[in-house]
């Protein structure tokens, strides 16, 4: 490693060749302010266009202000990062950025967590020079399923094009026009909806502004609660636990299961229940229907559809809509533990509870923006009842807790209500990378082989790396396994089944980086990756402290068999909880 | 979220493909490509830039950028006399600006618009090398010199 020496802010540093001015800085503990760029460190994302020039800083020698964030040291550079000239030119920038955004923060979805309101405030910024005459760039509202556009307030960071482009390679979002005009948008500056958007939310979760935010929906859910005719019915998702707390102020990785459960009841649902056992009820019937393929492939079947693709994550089920539609009968046609959860919810629950589902309403809690959309599908309602009424994020529950005054860090812990509360430690690793796929060989390996596991945790699933594989022992027979998170790592994995030269036996994806602890729903990482991480751990610490850890352990789940589904895979298992899937890939028709 | 739709005739959509094919469907020759393609349509409208975004195998997003970005590429078709007028710096002390002006009043449209019979459309340039004449206007392939605001009603109606 070559190395080179440079002096920031009269200290000397030895730094490796090719280093830019703000990471020798950041090495040093010196906070150069950012705006546009970002970067997620164990996933090889980052953006730095050099376009905001809030990082400008001094080089000795050089006439012009540098951007720190895309200017590599020079040996023996001499740089300062806070000398007068630099302070009036980042504020200099800042007034003009804020000339062209509104001022609306009172009512502002990212208030509270928004870069610029932070960076206008770090610069001090309590006037604008010219507003009266400033000109403002204005642009027409989009609101999708899931997401909505406010590019009134794009500050041309240009993270979201990144994301979109260049990690998901999804290709909805592109930068259009040029100078005063110019902002992020679909092809023709059309909705959302009419894009090949997967509605992973990623272009959400690094918006430093409002100008992506969700839809909300937390007024319809208290609409709900507040009906008396109505039972209102919540699940949340595994990666929810994992991150809820940052918004309360705790450590990134703190669990808070139990204060989560308490949170709901206090705000008024009548049935606190867990997506987790719907998970595990994903792997019987998944984990089953791979066990068919596999042994129709093992027989010489050509068409036993293997590899399996996990299909319990909305963004990628919209990916592979969208590119791969040839491939549609590739994935498994096990729906999505959400989906899973609203058709036992109002079938089998209500029954139970003798409750019309016109009288139901289904609430879920996710880290995903994807999960509105699929929420939504037609094909997931009877007779224009939706088998999920509302799908919720992190944020937006925070933010729900937070309306209702509940002192959340102090809430005593409680447990999910039952039967559809019960789940065990497999349905909870759903949340990380790897984890949906862990839990179905924890389970396909005991049926498999009809032994018991010696090990429960498979080390070589686990990890952050964007594209895995790993080879387990199936009582001889190697089983292959693929894991992608990420949509372009996934389009790698697609591209190889496609040309049939996949050697795996079953792929996992999931759309976000990390799986779902790193939604498009989830708390707000400002570009800390160590983040991501912490609730990764807090995921397997879950498990860990589960008595039961393998899906076909759940004692609810092998209730509701008995008394309601049959076997898995059984007729009535495949009204509920299959799906198939559409060709929705742009088509070029022959005008006549 | 529902899939895009669109309709080409069968002759453009083979143009579109051998301008494609002559630049080896390389994503990195767009601009190549997309001067190309207006050359031929005369203006790059939305069919067109969703079948060079599937042949080049890039997003549409990122065609209707480069398109959007560039001031030569247009979406709207040209006219059937495309008028520009001389914005350079000798034509627009010569009073360019005024006369601009007023074929934007007699012709009720904007720079970059046509009107909606297509016999006209409207855009500015910069410097045609014919200072001598500023302020100059330019109707298809032939040039006015010396333009005041009140010849611009006798310029349109020659070709009415």
């Amino acid at each position: 490693m070559e190395t080179i020496k440079i002096t920031i802010d009269n200290k000397q540093v030895e730094v490796e060749k090719g280093t830019t001015i703000l990471d020798a800085a950041r090495k040093m503990g010196i906070d150069i302010p950012t705006l546009c760029h970002m970067r997620l460190d164990d996933l090889n994302i980052e953006n730095k266009p050099g376009g905001c020039r809030i990082c400008v800083v001094e080089v000795h020698g050089r006439r012009n202000l540098s951007p720190a964030c895309i200017t590599k040291c020079d040996d023996g550079a001499v740089i300062r990062t806070h000398t007068p000239r630099v302070m009036n030119a980042r504020r200099t920038v800042m007034e003009f950025i804020l000339s062209d955004h509104p001022k609306d923060c009172l009512i502002c979805p990212k208030s509270g967590t928004c870069e610029l309101q932070d960076m206008a405030n770090r610069l001090g910024i309590r006037e604008i020079p010219g507003q009266e005459i400033a000109e403002m760039s204005t642009y027409r509202k989009d609101t999708s399923p899931s997401i909505i556009r406010d590019l009134d307030k794009c500050i041309m960071c240009r993270r979201c094009e990144m994301m979109c482009n260049e990690v998901q390679t999804v290709g909805a979002l592109s930068a259009f026009n040029r100078g005063f005009m110019a902002a992020v948008a679909p092809a023709f500056e059309q909705n959302l909806e009419y894009s090949p958007c997967t509605y992973c939310g990623q272009c959400v979760a690094v918006c430093p502004t409002g100008a992506l935010t969700e839809v909300d929906h937390t007024r319809e859910v208290l609409r709900a609660i507040v009906d008396p005719a109505k039972t209102v019915v919540v699940q949340t998702a595994p990666a929810v636990r994992a991150a809820l707390g940052e918004e309360f102020g705790m450590k990134p990785g703190t669990l808070v299961t139990g204060k989560l459960v308490s949170a709901l009841r206090e705000l008024g649902f009548d049935y606190v229940f867990d997506t987790d056992f719907a998970a595990d009820l994903t792997i019987m019937e998944e984990g089953t229907e791979f066990l068919t393929r596999l042994k129709k492939f093992l027989n010489g079947d050509k068409n036993a559809n293997i590899p399996i693709l996990t299909s319990c994550c909305p963004g990628w089920v919209n990916f592979f809509e969208h590119n791969y539609p040839d491939l549609k009968d590739v994935p498994s046609t096990a729906k999505s533990p959400q989906q899973m959860f609203g058709a036992i919810a109002k079938t089998y629950f209500a029954d139970q509870i003798k409750v019309n589902r016109k009288d139901m309403v289904v609430v879920s809690i996710m880290p995903c923006l994807a999960k509105k959309y699929e929420s939504q599908r037609p094909e997931f309602a009877v007779d224009g009842n939706p088998d999920v009424d509302f799908s919720i994020s992190t944020r937006e529950l925070a933010h729900f807790i937070r309306q209702a005054n509940i002192d959340f860090a102090n809430l005593p812990d409680s447990d999910f209500d039952r039967p559809l509360g019960e789940s065990t430690g497999a349905g909870v690793i759903f949340g990380n990378t790897g984890g949906v796929i862990e839990a179905a060989v924890r389970t396909a390996y005991e049926l498999y082989t009809g032994k018991k596991l010696s090990r429960l945790e498979f080390n070589e699933l686990r990890g952050m790396e964007g594209v895995r594989q790993a080879t387990i022992d199936f009582d001889g027979f190697p089983l292959s396994i693929g894991i992608a998170h990420g949509l372009g790592n996934a389009r790698k994995l697609l591209d190889e089944v496609k040309a049939g030269r996949s050697k795996f036996h079953a792929i996992e994806v999931m759309a976000c980086p990390g799986g779902c602890i790193g939604g498009g729903g989830q708390p707000l990482h400002h570009g800390d990756s160590s983040v991501l991480k912490a609730r990764a751990m807090a995921i397997y610490e879950e498990d860990r402290n589960k008595p039961i850890r393998l899906s076909h352990e759940n004692q609810y789940v092998i209730q509701l068999y008995k008394e309601f589904l049959g076997e898995p895979n059984s007729e009535k298992a495949h009204h509920l909880l299959h799906t198939h899937y559409f060709d929705r890939k742009a088509k070029i028709i022959v005008k006549q | 979220m529902s899939s895009i739709k669109i309709e080409l005739r069968q002759e453009d959509l083979d143009k579109i493909h051998e301008i494609c094919d002559s630049f080896d469907n390389e994503p990195l020759e767009l601009i190549n490509v997309l001067h190309r393609t207006q050359e031929h349509f005369g203006y790059l409208p939305a069919e067109v830039q969703e079948a060079i975004a599937a042949k080049l195998n890039i997003s549409t997003a990122q065609v209707y950028g480069v398109v959007t970005f560039y001031s030569f590429f247009t979406m709207t078709p040209k006219g059937k006399h495309p008028i520009s007028i001389c914005m350079g710096t000798a034509c627009y002390v010569r009073g360019a600006e005024k006369v601009l002006d007023e074929f934007k009043k007699e012709l009720a449209i904007q720079v970059g618009q046509t009107t909606a019979d297509g016999k006209f459309s409207l855009s500015s340039l910069r410097c045609v090398g014919a200072c001598g004449l500023a302020p100059v206007v330019l109707v298809g392939e032939k040039t006015y010199g010396r333009v005041a605001p009140d010849d611009v009603k006798a310029i349109l109606k020659e070709y009415e």
